[in-house]
């Protein structure tokens, strides 16, 4: 077990990193609002071509040249184009700093590039594709179903409602509120960083788009009780009280004991 | 009461009660009896008043809660649990969420009010404790007051237990485990409690008569005592001009503090029912059922568990050992001893400082928290160890939110637990003492008066200008806690713990700023005035 | 200073460290009290806050009806801050008239209340001890040791009935801590959340299992009555994690090499801390990390605790591969799973 494995971070940096927290919530949530859109179905052979040139350029100084790996990156043969998709796609890659891992930023690349990237990186070996849209259909899916699943596959590192939740080291897992569809779809099915997993086999597509649905559904209604105060749980319902409550109810009792002028 | 027939409206309804009940006595006794206006002396009416509140919206909740674990289908408005097999008390909890008309807003109010009642009891706490408040005479009172945020914890807890769903079902399951950590008895009380395995099916419907009847009933005959010991010794006041240990100054019960404190319960209903209506708590509907394979991130109970929660993850996994392979959990069960050593240090807290200080006397008067260092240092200590253990429980939070590493959060905590008490108590009480400086000069020398004077010979100096009666009365009326030597005892014999109780006497009051006497004052007038004339710099006294 | 011993009274505060208290200090009028303009607007406010309670329960009332719950969480939104905001500003706004009502217009004299000592009067001290005396000689408790005695003891025992009373609460543990539905032959099949029927059985082929896949798994029939009487009991031992891992990163126990599959491992999911589902599977890192206490499990090294409260690791359940290519259990867990209880080493 190593002590402090992550120097960097320093913990007399918190209240440094309060601040800044507080002013990135807000302009984070300004930035993750991208669509998914219709991706081009095939693959050409300028495509992987142009893919290629891409990814020597921006990819190979750790992926290797022909994306055989290096220490600095997993080789990427056999990933398919739904891996190079989703981390190109949510800006995950190319890497802007090492850390933990990989954090979602503006992508780099617009959505042809992305194509051509995959198209290229489909090329060096079989791997799951882009999904279909007809997988990505929210309401097509089964809410209920996507909850069981959700709740016994994906809760424990994401949160019942996708608020996210942390991992060792450093490391966690994001909030989903703000993913596209077909983000989702691809984390599932490629397992993106630490995240396992999850084949045909484990979750046939049915089973994804049913999880996509139960997602988009307890992200997008809005909660009947009012403000969701983050869906953090129970820490964020006592910060509220004590902060919140507390100091109204000191208001109050500092007016009403106060003489009147 | 007179036997003339009464005219006035009030006359005649005071007659009527006077003639049943003899109501003049209590009228006589209570209506002008006084109570001193502090705002923090509301502290604990916002505690009473959330815990009606919190009555009078549970009571409404059994009207519709069901407390049983029979499976049935979902098939109410909430689309990602149709279908689903649930249990009817979850099934009831979302029907009164859902489907009852004003059920949520009501239980928004009962799971707000609950948290607010314990906060308010614990800043309440926090309040007597600093003041010195729980010192004879009312050293029962405090105990009740102990007992009082127990009993909340348990209302709590044993409410958030009852929906069913996941994170009450999770938060269930670690009592199981702790439970089974117990030695000898541990495996045995676990399957009584849940009636056999868990979960089983019971466990709702005994947490349920706990939660509405046995729970409720002690708090509120301990609030009852609690009332009853503020009415026998009356209220204690702050120090100040006119107020003495034989008396008390505030207001009269009728009419102003009765308008106050009754308007008082009218503004908490107000922000708890503004706060039920516009922010969510516990969406239940989110957890899903229980089911032991899953677990949501953030799995954390409501607050007031949490530092006991905070402590079962900073405790390190080699504390459970075997001896001839029978364990002793220390990593899980260490959380009772924990707990009950801090609710132990609470209970006997009055009597320790009392003998340390060999102080029997009656106080009625409060401390300023800085009049006693060595208290508010230990009460800072006490804040520290609870906060850290509280923060601990939501440090995968913390670690996300401020992209910290979850093991060095940990790692921090546990320094913390050993550390941070004791850098909060020496802290603290330089801070005390540094406050109690100031309050010397500022009544020795009077206030700084930002008025700067030059002297014939081009000296400049600044006026000091001596205080108010009244405030100099403030500044310097208390008594500032001594060390008191070991004294033999009645066969003039000196016992060891008597000298174990100077030990730490000497070393709890040791430092101390002694409070200004009137030779003082007097003297560092004439000092003063000597000084002026000599020509000796003052400038920025 | 008094004397410290000094019992009752307590020090007198009327001198102290040579200082007298001053007294209380004079009452300054408030304007309400001084002009009578002020008082009527200060009237007026009270009032205007009383009717605004008047508005506010007429909203709740018009607002229940007006905004019901329907079928949508909008809807349900609607009608909780709507009848809500009603409550918050009726209750509020008595509130607030009647505290300013007292600031402004009641007397803000100060009341001295005098305090007396608690204990009663010599006299009442007297009788009282008089009364207990007249007890015991009455009833003889002092003379009588024999009555006192067995008094005490037939007190003493009496409760143990009521303790008693209790024991059917739940049954004796029995071998239920030591056995799960795991056993020779039984299939892995996926959990789908809840109970799966036996017709929705999703067993698993060890070809299914990918590296880097992580499947959550419950033993064949767990929805089966005659099978497991009360399912939610033995999903809460049996849940599992069925992890693939490239098999050159195992290290593995020699005795225990055959537990495993090609790399596929499977482990309980039930904290050694307090019964946690330890479930968040890193598949780089091959850590297992539990969200309730942050226990941490090394899945290379059979589950073993690296760091967190947890002491024991994950109980491995050994697996095997059937004729038809699933994946089977070899037998029940070998020791007990989830927290550590009293009898763990001695079944």
């Amino acid at each position: 077990m190593k002590l402090l494995a992550d120097r960097r971070r320093h913990p007399m940096a918190l209240v440094v990193l309060l601040l800044v927290a507080l002013l990135l919530t807000g302009g984070a949530y300004a930035l993750f609002t991208q669509t998914s859109s219709a991706q081009a179905e095939t693959a050409s052979a300028s495509d992987v071509e142009e893919g290629k040139k891409l990814f020597a350029a921006n990819c190979a100084t750790c992926h290797g040249l022909s994306g055989e790996g290096s220490k600095a990156g997993p080789g990427l043969i056999g990933v398919g184009a739904a891996a190079v998709d989703f981390q190109v796609g949510t800006g995950r890659m190319p890497l802007q700093a090492n850390g933990p891992q990989a954090r979602t930023k503006e992508p780099q690349f617009d959505e042809e590039q992305t194509a051509q990237l995959a198209a290229y990186v489909a090329s060096l070996g079989p791997g799951p594709a882009v999904p279909e849209e007809e997988n990505l259909d929210a309401s097509k899916g089964d809410p209920a179903a996507g909850g069981g699943l959700f709740r016994t596959n994906c809760a424990m590192c994401h949160n019942v409602v996708g608020a996210g939740g942390a991992l060792t080291r450093g490391k966690y897992a994001p909030n989903l509120s703000d993913v596209s569809e077909k983000h989702l779809y691809e984390a599932m099915q490629t397992g993106p960083q630490n995240m396992p997993i999850f084949n045909d086999a484990n979750l046939t597509p049915d089973d994804k788009r049913d999880v996509i649905a139960y997602v988009k559904e307890v992200s997008e209604t809005p909660s009947p009780g009012g403000f969701k105060l983050g869906s953090l749980g129970p820490v964020a319902e006592g910060l509220f009280i004590w902060f919140f409550g507390l100091s109204a109810v000191i208001g109050l009792t500092v007016w009403l004991s106060s003489r009147a002028k | 009461m007179s036997t003339t027939q009464p005219t006035t409206t009030i006359g005649k309804a005071a007659n009527f009660a006077e003639t049943r009940v003899g109501a003049s006595v209590l009228v006589r006794e209570f209506g002008r009896k006084i109570f001193p206006s502090h705002w923090s002396f509301m502290l604990g009416e916002v505690a009473l008043y959330s815990f009606v509140i919190v009555i009078l919206s549970g009571t409404f909740l059994t009207f519709f809660f069901t407390p049983a674990m029979g499976e049935m289908h979902y098939e109410g408005p909430w689309a990602p649990l149709r279908g689903v097999e649930i249990s009817e008390a979850y099934n009831s909890t979302l029907a009164i969420s859902f489907e009852i008309r004003g059920g949520l807003f009501i239980r928004q109010m009962h799971h707000w009010g609950a948290l607010l009642f314990v906060a308010a009891l614990s800043i309440h706490m926090l309040r007597v404790f600093f003041t010195g408040a729980f010192r004879r005479p009312r050293e029962l009172n405090w105990i009740v007051g102990v007992l009082l945020v127990i009993m909340g914890m348990a209302a709590g807890f044993t409410g958030y237990s009852l929906p069913d769903d996941l994170l009450s079902g999770n938060g269930l399951r670690i009592i199981d485990g702790i439970v089974k950590s117990l030695p000898l008895v541990g495996t045995y009380l676990s399957f009584f409690i849940f009636g056999g395995e868990f979960p089983g099916t019971d466990i709702v419907a005994r947490l349920y008569s706990l939660h509405i009847m046995i729970v409720p009933a002690l708090l509120i005959a301990l609030i009852g005592i609690h009332l009853v010991f503020v009415v026998v010794h009356k209220h204690t006041q702050y120090p100040g001009a006119g107020n003495t240990e034989k008396n008390v100054v505030g207001e009269p019960v009728l009419p102003t503090f009765a308008a106050k404190g009754g308007g008082f319960f009218f503004l908490i209903f107000g922000l708890v029912a503004l706060i039920s209506a516009l922010f969510t708590i516990n969406p239940i509907w989110n957890y899903g059922p229980y089911d032991p394979s899953p677990v949501s991130a953030g799995t954390q109970p409501d607050w007031y568990i949490g530092w006991a929660d905070g402590f079962l993850r900073i405790v390190p996994g080699w504390l459970e050992f075997y001896i001839a392979g029978w364990p002793i959990s220390l990593n899980i069960n260490s959380a009772v001893v924990v707990m009950g050593g801090v609710f132990g240090a609470m209970f006997i807290y009055p009597f320790f400082e009392s003998w340390l200080l060999k102080d029997k006397r009656e106080h009625h008067i409060l401390d300023r928290p800085r009049n006693n260092p060595t208290r508010t240092a230990i009460g800072v200590a006490g804040i520290i160890f609870y906060c850290n253990m509280w923060a601990a429980a939501s440090g995968d939070i913390i670690a996300v939110f401020f992209q910290m590493s979850l093991n060095d959060m940990i790692y921090i905590f546990r320094i913390v637990f050993f550390v941070g008490p004791i850098i909060g108590y020496m802290i603290t009480k330089r801070m005390c003492i540094g406050l109690q400086r100031k309050d010397r000069e500022i009544a020795l020398h009077g206030r700084e008066t930002a008025n700067i004077i030059r002297l014939p010979h081009g000296e400049f100096l600044e006026r000091h200008e001596a205080l108010p009666p009244h405030k100099l009365w403030k500044l310097t009326a208390f008594e500032s806690p001594s060390y008191t030597p070991a004294e033999p005892n009645a066969e003039g014999k000196i016992t060891g713990l008597e000298k174990f109780r100077a030990k730490l006497s000497r070393f709890f009051f040791e430092d101390r700023v002694a409070p200004v006497t009137k030779q003082e004052l007097e003297a560092s007038h004439h000092d003063h005035d000597s000084v002026e004339s000599n020509t000796h710099k003052k400038i920025g006294y | 200073m008094t004397s410290k011993d000094h019992f009752g009274g307590g020090s007198q505060l009327e001198e102290l460290n040579g200082f007298t208290n001053p007294g209380l200090p004079e009452h300054k009028p408030r304007v309400a009290d001084r002009d009578p303009k002020a008082a009527k607007v200060a009237e007026r406010q009270v009032a205007a806050w009383f009717v605004l309670s008047m508005v506010g329960t007429i909203w709740f009332i018009v607002a229940y009806f007006l905004f019901t719950p329907g079928e949508t969480m909008q809807s349900i939104r609607l009608h909780n801050t709507s009848i809500g905001l009603g409550a918050a500003v009726a209750m509020f706004s008595i509130g607030a008239g009647a505290v300013l009502w007292a600031k402004n217009l009641m007397s803000d004299h100060e009341g001295i209340d005098e305090r007396h000592d608690i204990g009663g009067s010599e006299e009442d001290q007297a009788v009282a001890l008089e009364i207990l005396h007249q007890a015991k000689e009455e009833s003889g408790i002092a003379r009588r040791p024999l009555l006192r005695n067995t008094l005490i003891a037939a007190l003493a025992i009496a409760p143990l009935p009521a303790v008693l009373v209790f024991r059917d609460l739940g049954p004796l543990p029995g071998d239920k801590m030591f056995n799960t539905l795991w056993g020779k032959g039984i299939r892995l099949i996926q959990d789908p959340g809840g109970i799966p029927s036996v017709e929705s059985e999703r067993p698993i082929k060890a070809d299914d299992v990918t590296i880097g896949s992580a499947y959550h798994v419950l033993p064949s029939g767990i929805g089966d009555e005659e099978n497991a009487e009360h399912p939610l009991e033995e999903k809460a031992k049996a849940a599992v994690l069925l992890m693939r891992i490239d098999p050159k990163e195992l290290r593995e126990d020699p005795d225990r090499k055959d537990w495993s599959h090609d790399g596929i491992v499977a482990y309980s999911k039930i904290c050694t801390h307090v019964g946690c589902p330890v479930a968040l599977y890193e598949h780089q890192t091959h850590h297992l990390l539990c969200p309730c206490h942050q226990s941490t499990f090394d899945v290379t090294e059979h589950c073993k605790v690296i760091f967190g409260p947890a002491k024991r690791p994950l109980p491995q359940l050994p697996i095997s591969v059937d004729s038809e290519g699933y994946l089977v259990a070899q037998s029940d867990f070998p020791e007990p799973v989830g927290p550590t209880f009293w009898e763990i080493n001695h079944p």
